[in-house]
């Protein structure tokens, strides 16, 4: 009788690192992570989408997407729409996406601190008018605060997908 | 190629948001437009009314990556405004923790964008998990220098990002001196994975040649990031209290940066570490000289390519600096140098990753922050950018649309730009037209 042998590949956790309005130090900070974790996380995890990283990058079948940042304007607010349209879960990272601050600083600016400079870029690029954290515009699953963000907390939701995927 | 219109949306691979739109009209390049798109934060409108202390850390959160710059140029623009000079411990600790900032983010760009323009991949994620591929030994030695320039600035300042213990007068906490030893005997091993990453990006067979001009801090006495004057190629010498009347702004219409030209000449530049290898390289240290030996002979180089170059020997640079200061620092228990809060203006200049940074920081007799003023590196370098990308499509317009764009990609990915950073502004020569 023959025997056929298959090799089963296991199913890896489809990701999505994104970046808005920030200083982007959580990417930063999950690059430092990978000094550590690259080798066991290749196993566990496929880079769909992180511009950071890679060209050539998807949104289709995105299990989670962690995203970074506030939210700038209407644009921004398309894309991470479409982002949460084609992902099962959205954890916001970070204290821009948490909280708003310190990108959304702008929000407390009166006439004083908008001078013509200021106007000129608020008017000439599409600038919403106010600046938003990100449970503002989409359904946010989890959050991962800090700023950056809690390296311990990222590892903590991460490892909860996983084991769910 | 006859006629195209070139666009990539967004370029992969760099810190931040940029685009880029070529339209070639009869086999010439009609227009060429680097657009960096990062929503500006109005960081320097709101650090106004918040008091000297706090001011550092808010401005670390200009950049993830080049943080310390941040809050270094920050805090030596107050110190100064202050009339703060602080000891010799911080000026050495300040420049250890730079070293670490320096490593870490070099590397970076280096192996985690650049790295795979050297293999032909797409992503260091398509290296394969194999310890004899190139890529692979490559790529493990980058989390090995990666980590070492963390594990110093975490030794030194509490952490790599938004480090919490540098303050105005010196350090909140006194590092543990007991954690040298391991740091000295890592980096001591660390140099033949650092010379084996010089080797590679001078290996890379890329160039793209324009007789730029170079600006950089220079100081006399050693290969410094932190204390100097600012130099140029053509010889003019500029104390940091002067330089943003060395610098005219420029309005870009179609970005969320402004450019910058020298005043005089109107002259784009380019800073970063060709810049300072160009201009340093007599400074560097005895044994990066020895250890690079090899690889210094292109030096002062126009080929913005050797930006890579420089950026690997920068690293070796920072390693043995870094070795020389935890040998021999002696850690006393320090205070913090403070006095009476005075009306007035500082500015700090210091040399970021990616190249000068300026600080100017206004305060009122309460210690409140009136007006403040930031020059980044990015925004320095996106004129430059941009007729460098101009030089590279007149001269290859026979490549075919996915090359061109290929191409375009390396060359802005060699600057190493930070789209975060760009988006602040200097007030000057305000035209809103």
């Amino acid at each position: 009788m023959n025997q056929t042998v298959t090799t089963i590949t296991p199913k890896k956790l489809n990701i999505g690192w994104f970046s808005f309005t920030c200083s982007e130090d959580s990417t930063i900070l999950l690059t430092e992570l990978l000094n550590t974790h690259f080798d066991e996380w290749k196993n566990l995890v496929d880079f769909k989408h992180f511009k950071a990283l890679k060209t050539n990058n998807s949104l289709e079948n995105i299990d989670v997407a962690f995203i970074e940042g506030a939210i700038s304007s209407d644009s921004q607010a398309d894309e991470v729409k479409k982002i949460r349209d084609n992902t099962k879960y959205v954890v916001a990272i970070g204290a821009c996406a948490c909280t708003g601050m310190p990108s959304s600083s702008r929000n407390n600016f009166g006439s004083k601190e908008i001078d013509e400079q200021v106007a000129w870029y608020l008017s000439h690029f599409d600038y919403s008018n106010k600046v938003r954290r990100l449970d503002e515009v989409i359904k946010v699953d989890e959050k991962v605060e800090g700023c950056p963000m809690n390296k311990d907390r990222f590892i903590e939701v991460l490892g909860k997908y996983l084991k769910e995927f | 190629m006859h006629s195209a219109d070139i666009t990539i949306d967004n370029i992969t691979k760099i810190e931040g948001t940029a685009g880029l739109k070529v339209t070639i009209e009869n086999d010439q390049v009609k227009d060429l437009k680097f657009i960096i798109k990062d929503y500006r934060r109005f960081y320097i409108e709101a650090v106004k009314g918040k008091p000297i202390m706090a001011a550092p850390s808010f401005l670390s959160r200009i950049c993830g990556t080049c943080s310390v710059a941040h809050l270094f140029a920050s805090i030596e623009a107050i110190e100064k405004s202050q009339g703060i000079e602080v000891t010799e411990q911080t000026k050495l600790l300040r420049r250890l923790a730079y070293d670490g900032l320096m490593i870490r983010d070099h590397a970076l760009h280096l192996y985690f964008f650049v790295l795979p323009d050297v293999l032909g991949i797409d992503s260091i994620l398509d290296i394969p998990d194999d310890t004899d591929n190139f890529g692979h030994v490559l790529l493990h030695d980058s989390f090995d220098i990666k980590k070492l320039g963390s594990d110093i600035t975490d030794v030194i300042i509490g952490a790599a990002i938004h480090a919490p213990i540098p303050t105005i007068g010196g350090f909140l906490k006194n590092p543990d001196p007991s954690k040298f030893p391991e740091l000295i005997a890592r980096l001591e091993n660390i140099r033949p994975q650092v010379i084996r990453g010089i080797k590679t990006f001078f290996d890379y067979p890329s160039e793209l040649i324009r007789n730029s001009d170079y600006l950089a801090l220079r100081n006399n006495q050693r290969y410094d990031f932190i204390e100097g004057e600012i130099v140029n190629t053509s010889g003019k010498r500029v104390p940091e209290a002067e330089f943003h009347n060395f610098l005219k702004s420029v309005v870009i219409p179609y970005s969320q940066a402004e450019g910058y030209v020298f005043s005089d000449s109107h002259e784009d530049y380019l800073v970063g570490s060709l810049a300072r290898l160009n201009l340093n390289l007599d400074q560097l240290h005895p044994r990066t000289k020895a250890g690079a030996v090899d690889f210094l002979s292109v030096f002062p180089s126009n080929n913005v390519y050797h930006n890579n170059v420089a950026q690997a020997i920068e690293i070796l640079q920072c390693v043995e600096d870094a070795i020389d200061i935890l040998k021999t620092i002696q850690i006393s228990d320090e205070k913090l140098v403070r006095k009476s809060l005075q009306s007035g203006i500082g500015v700090g200049v210091v040399e970021a990753p990616r190249g000068v940074l300026y600080h100017k920081a206004k305060v009122n007799g309460q210690g409140v922050i009136t007006d403040y003023d930031v020059i980044v590196p990015t925004a320095q370098n996106q004129i430059n950018i941009e007729n460098d990308l101009k030089k590279y499509f007149e001269e290859n317009l026979g490549k075919d649309k996915k090359q061109l764009q290929l191409e375009a990609e390396k060359i802005i990915r060699a600057y190493d730009p930070c789209m975060s950073c760009a988006t602040n502004f200097l007030k000057i020569d305000w035209i809103s037209s």
